[in-house]
């Protein structure tokens, strides 16, 4: 079992903005250097790497940009923002199994500056899409309107209640300077005159379109307690792909407000030593206000339809993709790290535990990460 | 992408079936001749029996509003153009969980900026309607029934 055999042991990333200088691949190199640098270790250690498919920079450019050592392990998780908390959990089983001893997890991004993925989409669409787009359900903000839609339908949910999740999140922001929205402060009035994007959501509905780079570096828990940084355990990882999911557009099942997120719970609370009840602070993928509730029903901390309410555990208290950056729900982890090592700018006092999902939406997963006893 | 912009599906093995009923007029799904279960959208075997075997029946078209959406720019142009439009997921009436995403049009030949999106409700009654959009494509769309 994973449990509490490796530990997170370096963060690093690059400003984030909606545009910064340098390529992807640049930036890639820059956080990884960061996060070795925070650790204490030296490129020419690190054997291992895992990535997003969607990462635009391979393995073999990364490695001899930087001077990594010789590689023993390498692999990519797919379905974007569902892949983060999965890089870092199979590099995690590679160091955990003997695979590689220092492993490196990232992603670079530049949304901010670049094209919008949903824009290149042209021609003629094969199958799922093409039972979907040709009728102006472009965008993901339109496939998970729907759902929200629906959700507030059957739970009885309000604009306000995502607003309330807006505000909650980029006050949080608010005390981040490395945050896109520092010094930006909004009200549950500005949230409701927000301009639409796709009816029920308005803008603040919607993530972030940032520039910017993340990276962890995982080594044995043993390992960790002599490195510079306080050790931050992999208490727990699972991935979860539902039965009869469709990814952005899963409408064609029994109960498509049922997400990922459920299939993805109980494998990561069955490999637990606690559950939902003790958990400390939760940064949830949000890529959009309305995962943020389904995330806290599909992870067990409230009941279904309940989790536009919820409010019993500090959240996204970097800001989360919503207002510190959208790179594809990596700074969710860089921050559950800072909240255990205690260096958050919204620190949660005392915080041992710390729940990070990925994208609600898409097949997913989740880490539970504990502060060193 | 047809002459307007408008995105437009490819006829692949396992859905042309649909678009070229679509094109004659009829909404057909496939059902498995396993057990007789139906599936959207469509696949080569069924994850229920495991059948490889399956036929497309036509079915009534009748159909419920399960959810709705109003986007608004930014959009490719050619939605834009149109926007605010609505889209729809409707819930067949020959099995609820068979949903399909389309439009709610006024009538058959109106555009799918052609109903106030205040007067949408889920749960509403509507049956399909043909709009054929390209020399080789015709949508399925939805009116009030």
């Amino acid at each position: 079992m994973l449990r509490d055999r490796t530990a997170i042991a370096g963060i690093g990333q690059t400003e984030f903005g909606k545009t910064v200088e340098g390529s992807e691949k640049a930036l890639a190199c820059r956080a990884i250097l960061a996060a070795l640098a925070d650790a204490g270790i030296a490129p020419g250690e690190v054997d291992g790497l895992a990535s997003y498919t969607m990462e635009t920079t391979d393995e073999v450019d990364v490695a001899r940009t930087i001077g990594l050592g010789d590689l023993s392990f390498f692999t990519q998780v797919g379905y974007g923002g569902g892949a983060g908390c999965g890089v870092v959990g199979l590099a995690a089983l590679a160091v955990a199994s003997g695979q590689a001893n220092v492993a490196v997890a990232w992603r670079s991004r530049k949304r901010g500056s670049g094209q919008r993925p949903w824009a290149s989409r042209l021609g003629r669409l094969p199958p799922p899409l093409q039972f979907s787009r040709p009728f102006g359900l472009l965008r993901p903000v339109d496939e998970v309107a729907m759902l929200a839609r629906r959700y507030m339908h059957e739970f009885g949910a309000t604009r306000e209640d995502l607003g309330r999740i807006a505000v909650t999140v980029r006050s949080h922001a608010n005390r981040n300077p490395a945050a896109v929205m520092y010094g930006k402060p909004m009200t549950l009035d500005d949230y409701l005159a927000a301009r639409w994007v796709s009816e029920p959501l308005c803008l603040f509905d919607n993530c972030l379109e940032t520039d910017g780079a993340l990276a962890v570096v995982i080594v044995s828990a043993e390992r960790a307690r002599d490195l510079r940084q306080p050790p931050v355990l992999v208490h727990a990882f699972a991935q979860g792909l539902p039965q009869q999911h469709q990814t952005m557009t899963n409408y064609f099942n029994e109960d498509p407000l049922l997400g990922p997120s459920h299939a993805c719970a109980p494998a990561l609370w069955r490999n637990a030593s606690f559950g939902p009840a003790d958990v400390d602070v939760a940064q949830l993928y949000d890529a959009f206000t309305p995962l943020i509730p389904l995330s806290w029903e599909g992870y067990g901390f409230c009941g279904r339809g309940e989790g536009a309410q919820f409010d019993g555990v500090p959240y996204n208290t970097s800001g989360g993709g919503l207002s510190e950056a959208y790179v594809h729900g990596f700074n969710l982890i860089t921050e559950g790290v800072r909240q255990l090592r205690g260096t958050s700018t919204s620190q949660v006092a005392g915080a041992s535990t710390c729940l990070v999902t990925s994208g609600e939406g898409v097949p997913t997963s989740a880490l539970l990460l504990r502060r060193a006893a | 992408m047809s002459d307007s912009g408008l995105l437009l599906p490819e006829f692949d093995e396992e859905a042309a079936p649909f678009w070229t009923a679509a094109m004659g007029g009829s909404l057909v799904v496939q059902r498995c001749d396993g057990c007789g279960r139906l599936r959207f959208p469509p696949r080569p075997a069924c994850p229920w029996c495991q059948s490889f075997e399956f036929s497309w029946p036509a079915v009534s078209g009748r159909a419920t509003v399960w959810s709705f959406v109003v986007p608004h720019p930014p959009l490719l142009p050619a939605y834009a153009e149109l926007a605010p439009y609505n889209v729809v997921v409707v819930a067949l009436e020959e099995d609820p969980t068979i949903r399909m995403v389309g439009n709610l049009v006024a009538s058959a030949d109106a555009p799918i900026n052609s109903v106030d999106p205040a007067t949408i409700e889920i749960g509403m009654p509507v049956q399909v309607v043909f709009q054929r959009v390209a020399e080789d494509v015709t949508l399925p769309r939805w009116v009030r029934a």
